[in-house]
């Protein structure tokens, strides 16, 4: 029995064997020489994992005494994180190396973060999930700061260690009030204690818990250190803030309400369509005056949110899968994107002014109809594939009769679509001025081009990812 | 091969935009030329295909024809077909692209990406004529703003930007809205399938919503959400401001097609969903629809008469002819229907003409205002004459289509509400006023201002484009029967339907 149990943990604890190595080996070895070929192995290793774990995963199972579970749902929210964690870190590689940035820290912090992750989103106890979401936390704490000697990115670091202490606080505390009145802090327990009634304490604890997640997915109102820590973070950083973890306590929500509270949706339910309704606007109108990209991209992502809390707030199967296949759409536009503003740069210097991409269209015309794609499909325009995430996740409202959710949500990328207009505008007929250089990696401008060309061909059946969306949705929702 | 006919005419220009966007490279002159002359060709090929598509149409049968039917995702099929009513939007579309292709040849600045934006338009358009499911259609829908904005903000005039915003947000604004009434009709009916839907009955007893009565239902919630979408498209007036700013803006091309195909989907939208899928909404709802219509006939016919930019005058003009659209549409009988469509045929014509005929000056001295020019006919009377027709077309002078689209849905709004009817006719006179006012200072007069004194008229590439519309202007407007007669049984199946689908008492229903 333990080796099966060790088995179904093999990844989380092949990566942290990895880290704890890759440490060894960088400290007493040449250091931050060897950082590149560390991102690429790195990478290697979360592609590998993720198609040992999407290929070779079946069935459900819950090991180390109900501490742990493997399931369909958790198998794809891993796969989402490794991947999207792999994209953004080989498309970190260059810019970090050119502005001297590239620390060994770097891979490792980000491999013990994604362990952090999958922890997260296999837990089946309130003590698992503390511990996934704390090592996850700390790691990015680290990496947020990782320009030493940038007071902007010192800034990022401890606004977001400080805030982020403040919402584990809150976590803990509403943990610490539901395995009062419940008891137990296993979920399957959980579950069985609010069938029958549930206590007050309990519920208050649960509001505490969605609280203190909601600062991880920046739900308004507890969004506030994300603007300042996207523009603060070196570039690379900022990709991966926006990405992976997002995933991962995306799933972290879905796991706590559907697996510990599945037989009370009403109570969470409308905590959740409330975050929701109030990111989807907030993202929306607070994103029209900004200047800076990465404080765009910001208000973009807690808008994004928005529409993804809205699955998950119908409570039901489909709601959830709408949320796993809109994370997944959101994380691919956000690698595209990102791997663009990792190029914008003058005179070798990184610039995030949107200004400067007035006229961008005209020194780089690929790269700019591959923003277009990309920005019209952040709008939720069709037959772009955001349109599609979108499209779910209203349906998912509808279906479970929460017409005013899906119409707030209609309303409001109406307009979320003006900011990201304006992008387009300032690219093909802005102002008549020197546009930034867009100086690429290679594997900067293949993602960027990748990611443009899945977002139009998407269209014809979404790359088939249904399917397993569908399938973890059920296993999750019973 | 049958059944992918549809398909090919659709995806056609966007094949070729594909070629011209992956190969074709350079910006000299033999590239521009490449652009422009694959573009010909390709929106010509498209025309001859759609034309063997109708003469193998079969006007007698009221279904859908040549439907092509696929597996998509989500549960949505992959569906297009024809039937009377969406043929010939099919057919004018195709038939104006060449005529705007050509019409571009000026066009010098980033030709390739004109082209490229042309031609992934026309593939859109068409998809939302052909559209056989609601996704589909709206996935169509929404995509044309796209190339349109681009169309608009980098072609465009002085203040394009303000243009191209207001005509995306403002057109996007009422989609969304349509969106959450089509999930909604797809949780209700089942399927998302075009076909089934028109024989779905949706349900219409009164309910109370947030203490409101809403008579008719559901069916008025989905038609009013379908409403914000068409209406804004149509452009009926209140919501009809963004139109004269985007055809004021945008290039001549860009101005023939918003007016001659894009205003057209509304049209298409309410014959297609409003009126056979949402019957007794739309009963409750036709006569805010018809006053509606009648107040934008009067009131853009009296803001025209103010304009003093030509381009403006015809933008409000187009708005004024969209009212005769939306008023015989819901007149919902034969003579109102068969004119809504023919009309908007028409229209297509007509309007897409005048915007090629202010081009033509527009292209000789840079302005559009009305006071700039003067005296025309002295040096440029076959433009005298071309304009001249379609002056009297727009008037709705017999003989030409203009007079049969008018006159065919004031006849069918007589039936239905007599003062609509009397108040819409006073619109005639009005558009006599306003485009023979413009024609006059235009045209008539001495030549006096300097810069005219060197104009020259039009050559021979300008003249063979107006060719094909003076002829199909003609044509529809001494044989009406061309196109009755392919909209006929279609458009009385609708009619019938429509009436059946009413409860017989109609006090009934404003009862509960």
């Amino acid at each position: 029995m333990t080796s099966a149990d060790f088995r179904i943990l093999l990844p989380e604890i092949l990566l942290s064997g990895y880290a704890m190595a890759a440490l060894m080996v960088a400290v007493y070895s040449t250091r931050d020489r060897l950082a590149p070929t560390l991102v690429w192995a790195t990478a290697g290793l979360f592609v590998a994992l993720a198609l040992y774990i999407g290929f070779a995963g079946t069935g459900e199972r819950t090991v180390f005494n109900g501490l742990f579970i493997d399931d369909p749902f958790a198998r794809f929210a891993k796969v989402t994180i490794l991947l999207s964690a792999a994209a953004v870190l080989v498309m970190s590689q260059d810019y970090m190396t050119r502005r001297d940035l590239l620390r060994f820290e770097y891979p490792i912090l980000v491999t013990l973060a994604v362990v952090g992750m999958m922890v997260m989103v296999s837990s089946a106890d309130l003590i698992t999930l503390y511990m996934g979401l704390e090592l996850q936390s700390l790691s990015l704490y680290v990496v947020a700061a990782m320009r030493r000697d940038s007071v902007k990115s010192s800034e990022a670091g401890l606004k977001y260690f400080t805030l982020g202490a403040l919402s584990s606080g809150l976590l803990l505390y509403g943990a610490s009030l539901v395995y009062g009145y419940a008891g137990t802090t296993q979920f399957a327990g959980i579950l069985s204690t609010v069938k029958d009634g549930v206590p007050l304490g309990l519920l208050f604890g649960l509001v505490f818990m969605l609280s203190g997640l909601a600062f991880k997915v920046s739900a308004v109102p507890f969004h506030m250190w994300t603007p300042d820590v996207y523009e603060g973070s070196p570039t690379p950083v900022t990709a991966f803030f926006a990405t992976a973890p997002k995933v991962a306590a995306m799933a972290l929500i879905a796991r706590l309400a559907q697996d510990a509270f599945g037989s009370i949706p009403t109570q969470w339910g409308q905590v959740l369509a409330g975050l929701a309704v109030a990111s989807m606007f907030l993202g929306a109108v607070a994103a029209i005056g900004q200047r800076d990209i990465k404080r765009l991209m910001a208000y973009s992502s807690i808008a994004h949110m928005g529409y993804a809390l809205i699955g998950l707030a119908v409570g039901t199967a489909y709601g959830v899968q709408a949320t796993l296949i809109y994370m997944a759409i959101y994380v691919t536009m956000n690698v595209g994107t990102f791997a663009f503003i990792l190029s914008m740069e003058r005179d070798g210097r990184p610039v995030s002014d949107i200004a400067g991409l007035n006229q961008f269209a005209k020194k780089e015309p690929l790269k700019a109809l591959a923003m277009l794609v990309l920005l019209f499909s952040l709008a939720g325009v069709p037959p772009m594939v955001g349109f599609f995430g979108k499209f779910y996740v209203l349906k998912a409202a509808v279906d479970a009769g929460m017409v005013w959710l899906a119409v707030a949500g209609a309303i409001a990328s109406v307009i979320g679509a003006f900011y990201y207009l304006r992008l387009v505008y300032y690219m093909y007929f802005g102002a008549e001025q020197d546009p930034v250089d867009s100086r690429m990696a290679p594997v900067q401008w293949a993602m960027l081009v990748a990611v443009a060309a899945i977002m139009l061909l998407g269209v014809i059946n979404l790359f088939g990812i249904e399917g397993p969306a569908a399938l973890a949705a059920e296993a999750l929702v019973r | 091969m049958e059944n992918q006919l549809l398909s090919i005419i659709t995806f056609l220009p966007l094949v070729a935009a594909l070629i011209l966007a992956l190969f074709l490279r350079g910006d000299d002159v033999a590239a521009r030329n490449g652009a422009k002359w694959l573009a010909l060709f390709t929106t010509s090929a498209t025309f001859v295909i759609s034309l063997f598509v109708l003469l193998r149409f079969d006007p007698s049968n009221t279904g859908f024809q040549f439907v092509e039917e696929r597996q998509w995702i989500l549960g949505l099929t992959y569906k297009m077909g024809v039937d009377g009513i969406s043929i010939l939007f099919v057919m004018l579309t195709t038939f104006l692209m060449p005529i705007t292709i050509w019409s571009c040849w000026n066009v010098e600045h980033r030709v390739k990406e004109y082209m490229i934006a042309f031609l992934v338009l026309e593939t859109l358009m068409l998809g939302v004529f052909m559209a056989l499911d609601l996704v589909l259609f709206y996935l169509f829908f929404e995509a044309g703003l796209i190339p349109m904005f681009l169309i608009i903000g980098i072609w465009g005039g002085k203040d394009r930007i303000y243009a191209a915003f207001k005509f995306f947000l403002y057109t996007f604004l009422g989609s969304v809205l349509m969106l959450v009434a089509m999930i909604a009709m797809y949780m209700d009916a089942g399927t998302t399938d075009i076909v089934k839907l028109l024989t779905h009955n949706f349900g219409s007893e009164t309910f109370s919503l947030l203490g409101i009565h809403v008579v008719g239902g559901l069916q008025t919630l989905l038609f009013l959400a379908f409403f914000a979408s068409f209406a804004v498209k149509m452009p009926m007036w209140p919501v009809h401001t963004w139109l004269p700013d985007a055809h004021v803006q945008a290039p001549t091309a860009g101005s023939v097609v918003l007016a001659a195909i894009l205003l057209k989907m509304g049209g298409y939208g309410f014959l297609r969903f409003s009126l056979p899928m949402f019957p007794v909404g739309s009963d409750v709802m036709a006569p805010l629809v018809l006053w509606l219509s009648a107040i934008a006939i009067v009131y853009t016919s009296l803001v025209a008469l103010a304009q003093t930019d030509m381009k403006k005058l015809i933008a409000y003009s187009s708005v004024a002819h969209m009212g005769y659209v939306t008023m015989g549409i819901f007149a919902a009988n034969q003579q109102g229907v068969d004119g809504a469509i023919f009309q908007m045929l028409s229209h297509g014509f007509i309007s897409g003409a005048l915007f090629l005929c202010v081009g033509v000056i527009y292209d000789r001295m840079h302005t559009r205002e009305i006071d700039a020019y003067g005296g025309l006919v002295n040096r440029m009377p076959a433009y005298a004459l071309v304009f001249m027709f379609f002056t009297m077309a727009n008037v709705g002078l017999p003989g030409t289509s203009g007079f049969i689209g008018e006159f065919l849905t004031l006849v069918g709004v007589f039936q239905v509400n007599t003062w609509v009817a009397a108040v819409a006719t006073t619109g005639v006179i009005l558009s006599a006023a306003y485009a023979l006012w413009l024609y006059r200072r235009v045209v008539f007069g001495d030549l006096i201002k300097e810069a005219l004194k060197s104009i020259t008229d039009m050559d021979r590439r300008e003249k063979a484009i107006f060719a094909p519309l003076i002829a199909m202007t003609l044509i529809l407007g001494v044989y009406p029967s061309l196109v009755t007669d392919i909209i006929g049984p279609s458009v009385a199946a609708l009619v019938s339907d429509y009436h059946a689908a009413l409860p017989a008492d109609p006090a009934a229903l404003a009862m509960h």
